[in-house]
């Protein structure tokens, strides 16, 4: 294989980002931190782009009923009496953008899409970080043969491509479906939110409150859930917003290769532009064009704020 | 020293035999499998209780997965469901496709990725530098699938520059001698082979070099940031060197070592990305072989094959960087 | 320390190189070369190079060994058939038999064979080659080797020592007389002698290259010399090899050649498996035919100039139902669900262009289809007064649907299924979608263990035959539609497949497709879709085939 020659080096990449975020955020610890990075990232016009970017995002997306014109998943006569397999309608009255290849109403599909694709994105993310800071947590804290033992499954993890692994994680499910992708998607951030999470609590076992903790005889289990968890949690949050953007990259991905969602009545940007986009690129190009101007803005904004946010607690910036 | 050699080859081993028999036990449970890709709609239910049969699936799991980890020992991942041809002829043809994409990315990468960087940095805060940063975060932002379509579509069919598919011009009698086309017309003077091949790497090449482009560029401008902002610089700056020799002799040579190593880091994330650029451009390598042994297909031998074959090399290659680590770091040797 | 970790990271990148370089230099080493031969012939043109873009990889050259389209493209101009079709049409023409009879049991065929022709190696057809052909195949030792003769157990029924086997056997009774003998009749033939499976292949190269070794190799099988790389036919063209690298097939004109000798010289057959790819190698005139157009851009590419040559439909995609469920064995159940059915919508919004409803299970052009079926036109009243009659209202259905797949009866199954399944909630009927892979447990599911209530499925004819549409369907129990009661059925179809009169057997069939329709009901025809091709202008002389078996000797390529 080609690429195994790099997968180790690859893996080393990945962790030394994220060892330089765990550094950066954890070092300096508390409150302070986080306020003056808050304070900076309110001055910082890129990460202001990015934040209206994905509130803009949410909003359409809780309210897509209120928002969209009409049922995305409903069929319109006056849609389908001119729809042939060579000739989607454009824009008529009571539908804006025209219609999608079925006849549906796609302006309500791609306001529709904006939840779907939050609901892959959020799940996929958070997935992955619930499994990843568990595990990350575990090593962190109990340490020897453990945190060996989940170490190196992180780094065979890490090894591999993301979205190769994503690929054989849904070739070995045999079958895909909207949640063997988020689970495929998720799985790949595992291994991404174990190390961020484990080098954190490394970190902090050193730190003056939790040697203070320490001395004070406060129980172990308190001080991993009271004050080393909730510090290393900033961390995780940056990484989380970069993740958001790959995660509905990969599902896009997944789409392409006919290993998405094959439940083409789900609106998801994703997939509209995966199979119906790409299917249709000659007919009506508004079917890529839009699901991926949506992509790209969406992913554009989560990776403005997380690269700013990631700035922001680096305390060699503090000067 | 031997001692650790032995203890991490004994490790190889149990996690081989280990992934084997898990792939093994995984793909067998699934629905569908070999039968069911061999067979067409016209099978009736005689053939398909024959080629049950003839595939050994009526014996007990056991032997069946004696037989095959005998296969697999002796380096017989079996043949292709689709082609009935040997699953190693299939993957070592594949292979030279997906370098010859992959080292042609890297070179766009380079080429165009450090000066940019260092542009970037240059001329920092100014529009330059802000348009490459906005470029750079669109270029990680796109999905590279729907890149590649506009670019085929705009550069092969709106425009007639190049060819939209393919390695090779249809019917190019080429000589295959190594399998890296390009390297192929040099060696027998096929020049004009070489050059259709050359032609046809142009896209897909530029289609997989868009991120690893973007993050050379990154890392360049700030690794040249870095270093405009140490005290040596500032020193030559204030001896009153010229502006030339700085550039030249400092700030590039020392901001270009994290770019180095950064470039070595991006082989993975190409195999990634050749997987979506192959199916774009039609391009015979492994990324079309993985796609292909999965959807459609079906091909679970191959699918095994690729993926025991990806374990191994990984072992094996963080077997080495850690024996390396030995023999640099005399610390580690000891421990 | 730092030092040691940033020259340990470089050595790692350097070794990771060095595997890769190794690994390549391997591969390199692996590598085949076949294009040393057969490269010259083309450059001297006069006829010029016929391209033509396949979608998809065949299996091997041995016609009996292959049951799909893309394999029998290239088998199909290298060797020649008993009985051929008319071009462009189902109807039977002499082949290699110039003409045949059948005697009044229909067991005993009588092939008249062409005189003075040679198969590629040189030796001669004749009776003794034909008949060894016929044996070969009966005599096929090795269940490997067996069970991929898909269509000679559909067709013969089994092989030597079975008694389901229709064959006896086969005797030359002169050098241009073979005869062969039957079991029994069968509705198949002579139909069936034209299926390219059976095309007939030289004795002399099947022994030389081991043409019946089949061997089984984990999951799969690797088929002979004969098979790969020395296939030896009577047809127009000859083997020139197949560069995989490339996915290039090359075949050569073959001078010798007993009908129409190639226009071309030489033919290569490029394998493209993206549809959209397909198209724009057409644009780019890398390539001058096409398979399989994707159905969005027929159009497009008829406004450029190019030439859309649609094959007469000869196709047929319906809705399965499985009356394993109770409520489906209602007769009325499966009513209502043809009439909720909006086929006529489905026809002008997702059909390829061409395509027309179907009434029946056959296209119109085979013996047999009746032009008084009952039919049911969309009528969502009458569908939900049924369903009430029935007592099935608020009825759940799994209907399963293949993925990852397109057949030309099915470009794409995904929009078909979410049309009708939209269509059957507009009736009260819940429909809960179940997607599985075409060859990851679609027919597993649906043909074997039947968990399915609705599916879509299809065919692609093979000869004129009705038994080939609906005997295949509805001649026996099948676990596709659960269907085990519908003895009557099953009997009808029997009947009307052994009738040997082909007056009587028109009637009988004729009856059998009336019954289907207001009866038995197992399941809703939906459309037939004629799968096209497209060419460059310059391409003339092509003729689509309904069978999808074209023939390339006839094309020309003009300036």
């Amino acid at each position: 294989m080609s690429g195994t020659g790099g997968l180790a080096t690859l893996a080393d990449h990945k962790r030394r980002r994220i060892e330089e975020l765990t550094a950066r955020t954890s070092e300096a610890g508390g409150v302070s931190l986080i306020r003056d990075a808050g304070r900076r990232l309110l001055r910082n016009p890129t990460a202001m782009v990015g934040a209206i970017i994905i509130l803009l995002f949410l909003i359409i997306a809780i309210f897509a009923p209120l928002v969209a014109p009409h049922d995305p998943v409903q069929r319109f006569p006056e849609l389908t009496k001119d729809l042939t397999v060579d000739t989607i309608p454009g824009a008529t009255a009571g539908h804006p953008l025209g219609s999608d290849p079925l006849g549906r109403d796609f302006a309500s599909r791609m306001i529709y899409g904006a939840r779907q694709t939050l609901f892959v994105g959020v799940l996929a993310t958070f997935i992955g970080l619930l499994f990843g800071v568990v595990l990350g947590a575990i090593a962190g804290a109990v340490g020897g043969w453990l945190d060996v033992l989940i170490m190196r499954l992180t780094d065979v993890m890490l090894a591999l491509p993301s979205l190769l692994l994503a690929i054989t994680l849904v070739a070995l499910a045999s079958r895909s479906t909207q949640w063997t992708v988020i689970i495929a998607v998720a799985v790949v951030n595992v291994p991404i939110f174990a190390r961020l999470l484990r080098g954190s609590m490394l970190a902090q076992r050193e730190s003056d409150h939790v040697l203070a903790a320490r001395a004070l005889g406060v129980r172990r289990r308190d001080i991993v859930l009271r004050h080393m968890l909730p510090n290393s949690l900033t961390a995780v949050i940056v990484q989380a917003t970069l993740t958001f953007a790959v995660a509905i990259l990969d599902a896009a991905a997944l789409s392409f290769l006919g290993l998405g969602d094959p439940d083409i009545n789900r609106a998801e940007w994703g997939l509209m532009l995966g199979v119906d986009g790409v299917r249709y690129f000659e007919v009506r190009p508004e079917l890529a064009y839009l699901p991926a101007l949506a992509i790209i803005f969406v992913a554009l904004g989560f990776t403005l704020l997380g690269e700013s946010m990631r700035e922001a607690l680096d305390p060699k910036n503090r000067r | 020293m031997v001692r650790v050699i032995l203890r991490r080859l004994i490790q190889l081993v149990v996690t081989l035999i280990a992934l084997t028999t898990l792939v093994f036990f995984w793909l067998r449970s699934l629905p569908g499998g070999p039968v069911d890709a061999l067979l067409g709609e016209r099978a009736t239910p005689q053939t398909r209780e024959l080629l049950t049969r003839a595939l050994g699936y009526d014996q007990p799991i056991w032997t069946q997965y004696g037989r095959f980890v005998k296969n697999v020992v002796t380096g017989n991942f079996g043949n292709s469901i689709r082609t009935g041809e040997p699953v190693m002829d299939v993957i070592s043809r594949s292979f030279p496709a997906t370098i010859e994409l992959a080292i042609a990315a890297i070179i766009i990468a380079i080429g165009l990725g450090i000066p940019l960087g260092y542009i970037a940095a240059r001329y920092r805060g100014r529009l330059l530098d802000n348009a490459t940063i906005i470029v750079t975060l669109i270029g990680i932002s796109i999905p590279i699938f729907f890149l590649g379509y506009l670019l085929k579509d705009l550069l092969t069919q709106n425009i007639h520059i190049f060819p939209p598919s393919g390695r090779i011009t249809t019917g190019m009698d080429n000589t295959d001698v190594t399998g890296f086309f390009v390297l192929d017309g040099l060696l027998t003077r096929e020049f004009d082979a070489s050059a259709d091949a050359l032609w046809h790497l142009v896209l897909p090449a530029l289609t997989l070099a868009t991120i690893p482009l973007a993050i050379i560029i990154r890392i360049t401008r700030a690794s040249v940031l870095d270093v405009l902002d140490e005290d040596y610089i500032r020193t030559a700056d204030a001896k009153g060197l010229r502006n030339t020799t700085i550039r030249k002799r400092h700030v590039l040579r020392n901001a270009l070592l994290p770019v180095v190593t950064t470039i070595g880091l991006q082989t993975g994330a190409l195999l990634a990305g050749a997987v979506l650029t192959e199916k774009v451009y039609n391009w015979g390598g492994l990324g079309t072989l993985i796609t292909d042994s999965i959807s459609g297909g079906r091909d679970y031998p191959v699918l095994q094959a690729l993926i025991l074959l990806a374990a191994a090399v990984f072992i094996v290659v963080n077997l080495l960087v850690d024996l390396s680590y030995a023999v640099i770091d005399p610390r580690v040797r000891v421990q | 320390m730092r030092a040691s970790r940033m020259q340990a990271k470089r050595l790692r990148t350097v070794i990771a190189a060095g595997v890769i370089a190794a690994l390549a230099i391997g591969a390199a080493g692996c590598a085949d070369s076949d294009r040393d031969s057969g490269g010259d012939e083309g450059k001297a043109a006069t006829g010029g190079t016929f391209i033509f873009a396949g979608a998809g990889d065949p299996k091997n050259f041995d016609p009996i060994f292959n049951d799909d389209g893309e394999s029998f493209r290239p088998i199909r101009q290298m060797y020649d058939t008993l009985i051929e079709h008319k071009p462009g049409t189902a109807e039977l023409q002499g082949g290699l038999a110039e003409s045949w009879s059948n005697d009044p049991t229909g067991k005993i065929w009588t092939f008249k064979l062409r005189q003075g022709v040679k198969f590629h190696d040189g030796s001669a057809l004749d009776a003794t080659a034909v008949c060894a052909n016929f044996d070969r195949w009966y005599n096929m030792k090795g269940e490997a080797a067996q069970s991929q003769m898909i269509y000679y157990a559909d067709v013969f029924g089994g092989f030597a020592g079975s008694p389901d086997a229709v064959y006896d056997n086969c005797k030359a009774q002169d050098a241009n007389t073979a005869v062969v003998t039957m079991k029994k009749y069968k509705g198949a033939f002579p139909g069936a002698f034209a299926l390219t499976a059976f095309s007939i292949a030289s004795p002399t190269a099947m022994k030389q290259y081991d043409a019946d070794k089949v061997t089984q190799n984990g999951d799969s099988f690797a088929y002979s010399a004969f098979a790969n790389e020395h296939p030896t036919g009577t047809g127009a063209f000859t083997y020139g090899g197949w560069n995989k690298a490339t996915g290039e097939i090359t075949l050569n004109k073959n001078p010798d050649y007993w009908g129409d000798k190639a226009k071309v010289d030489k033919m290569i057959i490029k394998i493209i498996k993206d549809e959209n790819t397909r198209k724009q190698e057409l644009r780019a005139g890398t390539v001058q035919a096409i398979d399989f157009p994707a159905p969005a851009d027929r159009k497009a590419l008829a406004g450029e100039g190019y030439k859309v040559l649609d094959r007469p439909a000869f196709n047929i995609l319906y809705l399965g139902i499985n009356q394993k469920n109770p409520k489906l064995k209602d007769l009325r159940v499966r009513q209502a669900i043809a009439y909720a059915l909006n086929r006529a919508q489905l026809v002008q919004t997702k059909g390829p262009g061409g395509a027309t409803v179907a009434d029946e299970f056959m296209p119109n052009t085979v013996l047999g289809y009746a032009a008084d079926v009952q039919k049911y036109d969309y009528n969502l009243e009458k569908a939900k007064q049924l369903l009430s009659e029935a007592g099935a209202t608020g009825l759940t259905l799994n209907f399963y649907y293949p993925t990852e797949v397109s057949r030309p009866y099915m470009p794409n199954p995904q929009e078909i299924f979410t049309v009708l399944a939209n269509d059957l909630q507009a009736a009260g009927i819940k429909v809960n979608g179940v997607p599985r892979p075409w060859n990851g447990g679609f027919k597993d599911d649906v043909q074997q263990f039947g968990k399915q209530d609705l599916h879509i499925l299809g065919w692609t004819g093979d000869y004129n035959d009705p038994g080939n549409f609906v005997g295949t369907f509805f001649g026996r129990e099948k676990a596709e539609f659960g269907d085990k009661d519908m003895t009557e059925m099953f009997t009808a179809i029997g009947k009307a497949d052994a009738t040997v009169d082909m007056a009587a057997k028109k009637t009988a069939w004729e009856q059998v497709n009336r019954d289907l329709a207001t009866k038995w009901l197992p399941a809703v025809p939906l459309w037939h879709a004629p799968p096209a091709l497209v060419t460059t202008k310059n391409v003339e002389g092509l003729v689509p085939s309904p069978l999808t078996n074209e023939e390339f000797n006839t094309v020309t390529l003009t300036k």
